[in-house]
């Protein structure tokens, strides 16, 4: 075929491309690298207790507010007498929006920014990004909240889940003059072990990657539906079409 | 609009093929039908409500909003029961046996579940306005025995919500959905014995 | 049935137009995989449309809405998920598919005479198109919406004049605010696709009056029978109905296994930036358009001082004396040289950044002079030289990598030895050379004898 060069030459080139660039800039979890993290949102007990934490933990000061609670009892099999009872704090009824409990003013004079909703942080980061960035928390002395973060440098939020995970302290290496993260260190240990405490940030970032399109599950299983039924539709079409085709040829 | 369709292969085909494309057609319109059905959001300002009769007093109605829909709440005193049973001959549907204006609970004399208090949607059945209170007897005509007007079209129905003959309205007004949570709180909305409510 | 046919033919030439233009409409019988396209391109409208009424049933227009309202209809509206992916995707799968339809006119000489007006209004479709998708881009109001508008709105700032005062007058307002983001979903939701219908309908028009092109580029209404329908022609209906039918069937394998099981293609067809509401205090690290704007944008991009200096003044210099050369006529020499003239004093006295949304725009003019740069007597490449082949296939590598280049910071070193920005500069000027040495190419190229029947290669 005639065209075939110019498939050549543009082949290469299509397939190099999106190999180097995932569209977004490089080093997405900045300075550091990005710790992988095992996202399934079939794994509903993951699920619940990513609810659980993020219910309990995030909810006081971080909005989820394109989330109503009973949606995310429906798709993580939790009834709604449960969430009446156990997560129902910071709302009056189970069709509410998940909106935090602290005032953005208030929120924004204490930490002098306010903190940002969550909803959709798992698609503008990365689930990637979240699992590292909980686990990368440090003492630090000469920041406000006592606390730093590897991921995110002089965030103003402190490390909420210091308890489990206990106190780290970040290791340096100064390398042509420029201080890089190199390991951490546990000072004092939380109640949890730090393998406990990863499985804990996985079942939140893979709650969190839910969060931020509760219509994921639903929309791959549905996918390979209409591709059988295209698939079908193909065939019969083709069909059709040599039949058709037979007095041209 | 083909000659060719003497081809008996071709026509199965053609046959088989389109079969197909309505059904996939057919499926691919159910997402922009259902999207046009209310959100989640609209479910949710829909959900029931709770209201507090514990104040009310006998003979005295208390508007409450459900679903964007005016409810009236009317605790009625022991005479306007009593009328209840006299003014039944002027009525349309006395015995609310038009299923759909009332849940099975309230197929009753008092369309209530308890006696005094009646629960009823205030939108009249003819065309949509909402009607006025004349709970006194004798306020709009002497013979009238108390109940609701409709100014638009002037239908009228008794202390019961039961629509008049000879008026444009064709059933009795709407019984929704209600439970007491407790004697003096009622939840609109939601069926007794904690069946799923109004969506 | 036939009696209310003849009824409505007596009122309206319904029988008349369905054979003219579909079952008695004669298209060449040797139509490849590049011939899908064209209606592949009404089949993405169709879906563009239906999908765009029924978010617009749900979407709000307003600074303070409009990306709680996206994320509502990905939630509380029922299947709203669906249909905003049908939208997103279509966008993308539109240029996918018009760029491809746009590279079968090129290959196959398709916008040679008579067919110049039929691609002088797909152009116009194509820039009508590119309206829409930036218009469409802003309403979702997220981080890269926000300033992706903002930053191209003020290239119109880089008109000298009256750039400033065109800039707020499309604003609305002194940045991007309320007042554009109500204007654009006005242009997105009515003026721009009713302008799009239009077009199209006319596109097809002109095809139709003078009938389609083929991958031989042989004219197959030279050889009729003794009815009058050509010999290498078949009836659009039942053959090519039934055919674009596969080709459809296909192109939506394709479009939904994108919808839905990756949607977002990596951050390519929705971008990560695009999932945090606008603020105007904080510009994500890398701006970017979409992909199917990034040739344009690198262009835009690579025109710097340098290039204007070392690259667009000996440019302008060699072609202005190629030209007056090669042609004879006393009066457009004259005319060559004075625009070389001005150009050269532009370049002097303007900003580059003036010269980079010239150039963006001139890459798109260009397309429109296609018709009269190509001197060549053949219109397929099966019968053009290597000269031509080279080009093209150069040309399109150039497009190809001008566009990841528009992804990635000029700065960097992503391809091999020099900086991005260079190798922006470099293709920019490949790019140009396509058409600027067309003339040439075209006459000098070695054709090969064009049969007088289809073949089917």
């Amino acid at each position: 075929m005639k065209k075939l060069p110019i498939l050549f030459l543009l082949l290469p080139v299509l397939l190099l491309a999106p190999a180097l660039a995932p569209a977004s800039s490089e080093g997405p979890c900045g300075a550091v690298q990005c710790d992988r993290v095992k996202v399934d949102l079939n794994d509903k007990p993951s699920l619940q207790n990513g609810a659980r934490i993020f219910v309990n933990y995030c909810l006081s000061c971080h909005s989820a507010s394109y989330m109503r609670y009973n949606r995310m009892g429906q798709d993580l099999g939790i009834s709604e007498e449960l969430i009446t009872e156990n997560l129902l704090f910071a709302a009056d009824k189970i069709g509410d929006l998940m909106k935090a409990v602290m005032p953005k003013e208030d929120a924004k004079d204490w930490f002098g920014t306010a903190p940002p909703d969550l909803t959709l942080e798992a698609r503008a980061r990365s689930p990637e990004w979240i699992y590292t960035y909980l686990r990368s928390f440090y003492r630090d002395n000469k920041s406000p909240s006592g606390w730093n973060n590897t991921v995110f440098p002089n965030v103003a939020m402190p490390h909420v889940l210091y308890e489990w995970q206990g106190h780290q302290r970040a290791v340096f290496k100064t390398e042509k003059g420029m201080a890089h993260f190199e390991k951490f260190e546990l000072e004092r240990p939380g109640t949890l072990s730090p393998k406990e405490y990863d499985k804990a940030m996985r079942d939140l970032t893979n709650f969190m990657v839910y969060l931020g399109e509760p219509a994921k599950l639903e929309r791959t299983q549905l996918g390979v539906y209409v591709l059988i039924f295209l698939l079908v539709f193909l065939v019969l079409a083709y069909l059709l079409k040599k039949a058709y085709w037979k007095d041209i040829h | 609009m083909s000659k060719k369709d003497v081809d008996p292969q071709r026509r199965t085909l053609l046959q088989a093929t389109t079969a197909v494309g309505v059904v996939g057609a057919g499926f691919a319109a159910v997402p922009f039908v259902k999207s046009m059905t209310p959100s989640a959001r609209a479910k949710a300002a829909g959900a029931p409500v709770e209201v507090d009769i514990g104040n009310l007093q006998p003979g005295k109605v208390m508007t409450v909003e459900w679903q964007g829909k005016p409810v009236w709440i009317l605790r009625r005193s022991p005479e306007m029961l009593k009328s209840l049973q006299e003014v039944e001959p002027k009525l349309v549907d006395p015995k609310s046996q038009v299923a759909d204006q009332q849940p099975s609970y309230a197929q009753n004399a008092t369309r209530s579940i308890k006696p005094e208090v009646l629960v009823v949607i205030g939108i009249c059945t003819h065309l949509g306005c909402s009607p006025k209170k004349e709970l006194a007897a004798g306020s709009i005509s002497p013979d009238w025995e108390g109940g609701f007007y409709c100014p638009c079209h002037g239908s009228k129905f008794d202390l019961a919500g039961r629509v008049y003959k000879n008026v444009p309205a064709p059933t009795n007004l709407k019984v929704p959905q209600h439970t007491y949570v407790t004697d003096s709180r009622i939840l609109i909305g939601v069926d007794p014995k904690a069946k799923k409510g109004a969506a | 049935m036939q009696k209310l046919l003849a009824w409505i033919d007596e009122r309206f030439p319904a029988t008349k137009v369905w054979e003219e233009h579909v079952s008695k409409y004669y298209a060449p019988k040797n139509f490849n995989f590049w011939y899908y396209f064209g209606s592949l391109a009404m089949v993405v409208l169709v879906i563009q449309i239906l999908s765009g009424i029924f978010l617009t049933m749900h979407y709000k227009p307003d600074t303070g809405l409009a990306f709680a309202s996206v994320e509502y209809i990905m939630r509380d509206v029922p299947w709203g998920w669906l249909i905003r992916y049908l939208h997103s995707t279509g966008a993308s799968f539109f240029f996918i598919v018009v760029y491809l339809h746009m590279f079968r006119g090129l290959m196959y000489g398709s916008f040679k005479g008579p067919r110049e007006l039929v691609w002088i209004i797909g152009m116009v479709i194509f820039i009508a198109l590119m309206a829409e998708a930036f218009m469409g881009y802003l309403l979702p109001w997220g981080n890269m919406s926000y300033w992706g508008a903002q930053v191209i709105i003020s290239l119109f700032d880089a008109i000298p004049l009256v750039g400033p005062a065109l800039s707020e007058w499309i604003r609305g307002d002194f940045v991007v605010a309320d007042a554009t983001l109500n204007r654009f979903f006005s242009l997105h939701v009515i003026a721009v696709p009713l302008l799009l219908l239009v077009l199209v309908f006319l596109h097809i028009v002109a095809l139709h009056k003078v009938g389609s092109n083929n991958p031989d580029g042989v004219d197959i209404k030279k050889k009729k029978d003794a009815k009058g329908v050509p010999l290498d022609g078949i009836a659009f209906h039942p053959y090519y109905t039934v055919k674009d039918t596969v080709g459809t069937v296909v192109f939506l394998m394709f479009f939904s296994a994108v919808v839905f099981f990756t949607p977002e293609v990596g951050g390519w067809f929705l971008e990560h930036d695009n999932f945090v509401p606008a603020n105007i205090l904080n510009t994500p690290p890398d701006i970017k358009p979409l992909w199917y704007f990034t040739p344009f944008y690198s262009i835009l991009r690579a025109t710097t001082e340098e290039l204007v200096r070392f690259g667009l003044i000996p440019f302008v210099v060699l072609l202005a004396a190629l030209t007056v050369v090669s042609i004879r006529n006393i009066k457009a020499k004259a005319v060559t040289i004075l625009a070389a003239v001005v150009l050269l004093v532009g370049f002097l006295m303007l900003e580059a950044k003036v010269w980079g949304v010239v150039l963006m725009g001139l890459s798109l003019v260009l397309f429109f002079f296609l018709p009269w740069l190509d001197r060549s007597p053949v219109k397929s490449i099966r019968y053009r030289g290597w000269m031509y082949k080279t080009t093209l296939g150069i040309f399109v590598v150039s497009f190809v990598v001008l566009g990841f280049l528009g992804t990635r910071n000029p700065g960097h070193v992503d391809l091999i030895l020099f900086q991005n920005v260079r190798w922006a500069q470099v293709l920019t000027v490949v790019y140009f050379m396509f058409f600027l040495l067309m003339p040439w190419v075209s006459t000098y190229d070695k054709t090969k004898p064009v049969p007088e029947r289809v073949t089917w290669k």
